[in-house]
């Protein structure tokens, strides 16, 4: 598969400020990235910076091939952005708006209808088209943000916060929509919605002050979220000694008299040996809970302990 | 080509707003009215001229006195057309769309040049329309007229040019308006030190615009002024260039 986004050791300071420190990471056709991390993260800035409205102090960052430092042009015929705000012209219908994003891209006047016909329908902005952006709702506006940037068909498409101000149908679409670009294109997303993630994600990557503190594919950062304790719950007193002979136990938390956490070894499985222990032992099991870890955890235990050092 | 797109869209959004319709209407009224008194005046005085050879004529007294009052209105017009023009997509964070297309930022520039300036020459067109009306009752001399047309478009894009960078510089487009005008009518006025006890500095009557705009007014196309306007207008261009491209540097 080709490499379309190529960003290495991005660094971008902001006085003494370093509001991205050292990123790397590249991207190839066919994925789409999940962009996490806390406010002020550095997420937006890098965003900026790929999409070529912010110059960073050191590093490279290729898409498609092309620098985007050294062949402006070229690299930016490749993508398409909806920054944070929507770039939107109030006072242009969306028609004429996004005729106008069309020739900026320069599209050829043949395909400029064709394209702005497309990409509303894409963006279910079909019955819009005569309508002044100014008065459209937030969501709508958003909408139109989105078509402005696959409007060209990029290689690349970055967009930034993309289902902020959209009701629970129109995330579902564009979450939808943002698979469906993914077969076709790399696309980059940052959100604060960690499902989102999890739901129209290959890659997820996280930063934290300014550096990358995760980059995995979805499949492994699930593989992370699967268990790695059990809650027990026992009607009768349990011998804990036996129970950390178990093997693959590492210790037990007492959370009240009937009721153990047992913490294991990630990829092993103890429900069986316990289950058989407490039965053998006549404790009276009476719950068994693998427990899951989800997205928010592990986003809370990679963002947190770096907080506590400052 | 980039740059006419933009330059296209921008010009359209002027007449989405009353501001471009309502200057058309202001400044035609207004020098309409002048361009009366003068030809009022030229009828006063039309029988002293009539003995004295080598008198000035038509297009001295009622079409250079003209263009002359239509300047001194841009000067105040200009600064309302070029405020918004970039510090307006920079607040409304517009400005990405055009940094994130195929678009150098000369092509941005250029662009937002052009809108301008196209507005600038309906302005002039209706102006002229004015000394070409007295062709029907007499002769004009066509020379000194097409001056008088340079001269006001020369003065024109070097205000436009000065007024685009205030407003690349400007956060808030009252800013950049305010900061043209005075950079503007101080340009204007910066010969006048020392100007009536006979010591006046030669360089500050290099910088001043008027000088240079008289000059062609009088029908004298001297290359140095149109050299001026050149160097003014593609000397804030370039300044406009630079500081549009720091907002991707900003520290």
């Amino acid at each position: 598969m080709s490499t379309l986004i190529e960003v290495n050791n991005l660094s971008r300071q902001f006085g003494d400020h370093c509001a991205v420190n050292d990123v790397s990471f590249s991207l190839d056709k066919g994925e789409v990235l999940g962009f996490l991390g806390p406010n002020g993260a550095g997420k937006s800035t890098t965003m900026k910076m790929i999409c070529g409205n912010l110059t960073p102090t050191v590093g490279e960052i290729k898409i498609n091939g092309y620098d985007i430092i050294e062949q402006p042009k070229l690299a930016k015929a490749e993508l398409g952005f909806l920054p944070e705000i929507p770039p939107l012209h109030p006072d242009l219908t969306v028609d004429e708006f996004l005729t106008y994003c069309a020739k900026l891209h320069g599209l050829k006047k043949t395909a400029i209808k064709k394209a702005v016909d497309q990409g509303k329908e894409k963006c279910g902005l079909s019955d819009m088209g005569k309508r002044l952006i100014s008065n459209l709702s937030k969501g709508y506006q958003q909408r139109v943000g989105i078509a402005q940037a696959i409007l060209h068909n990029p290689a690349v498409i970055i967009l930034d916060e993309p289902t902020v101000g959209l009701d629970p149908i129109q995330i579902l679409e564009i979450r939808e929509l943002i698979r469906e670009l993914g077969q076709q294109h790399s696309v980059i997303l940052s959100t604060h919605i960690l499902p989102e993630v999890q739901q129209s994600c290959s890659r997820v990557q996280i930063i934290h002050h300014g550096k990358l503190v995760l980059n995995e594919s979805v499949e492994g950062l699930s593989r992370r979220m699967t268990s790695s304790s059990l809650v027990v719950d026992f009607r009768n007193p349990a011998d804990l000694n036996q129970l950390e002979a178990i093997n693959g136990v590492d210790y037990i938390d007492v959370l009240d008299s009937h009721q153990l956490r047992i913490h294991h070894e990630q990829g092993s499985n103890i429900a069986e040996a316990v289950a058989e222990l407490a039965v053998n032992q006549r404790w009276g099991l009476q719950e068994l809970r693998p427990e899951k870890h989800d997205m928010e955890q592990i986003f809370l235990s990679i963002t947190q302990p770096s907080n506590d050092h400052e | 080509m980039n740059s006419f797109i933009i330059a296209g869209r921008e010009f359209r959004n002027l007449f989405l707003s009353p501001l471009a319709w309502t200057m058309l209407g202001v400044t035609q009224l207004i020098l309409a009215y002048m361009f009366l008194t003068q030809i009022d005046y030229y009828l006063s005085i039309q029988p002293k001229l009539v003995g004295i050879p080598g008198a000035p004529g038509v297009t001295d007294l009622i079409v250079a006195p003209l263009f002359g009052n239509a300047a001194v209105i841009l000067l105040l017009i200009t600064p309302l057309l070029t405020m918004r023009v970039i510090s307006d997509e920079r607040r409304n964070k517009t400005i990405s769309l055009l940094f994130s297309a195929p678009i150098s930022i000369t092509e941005i520039v250029l662009g937002k040049f052009l809108a301008i300036f196209a507005f600038l020459l309906i302005i002039l067109f209706f102006i002229a329309l004015m000394p070409l009306s007295l062709l029907t009752v007499g002769e004009l001399d066509i020379g000194k007229f097409l001056a008088c047309l340079l001269a006001m478009a020369l003065l024109m894009a070097s205000f436009n040019a000065l007024g685009l960078y205030m407003s690349a510089i400007a956060s808030q487009p009252t800013v950049a308006a305010v900061a043209s005008f005075g950079a503007l009518l101080l340009l204007w006025i910066v010969d006048w030190a020392g100007i009536n006890s006979g010591n006046s500095s030669s360089l500050f009557e290099y910088i001043s615009i008027m000088r240079h705009f008289e000059n062609l007014l009088r029908g004298l196309i001297n290359s140095s002024d149109v050299f001026y306007f050149v160097l003014f207008i593609v000397g804030f261009l370039i300044l406009s260039i630079r500081r549009l491209d720091n907002d991707r540097l900003q520290k």
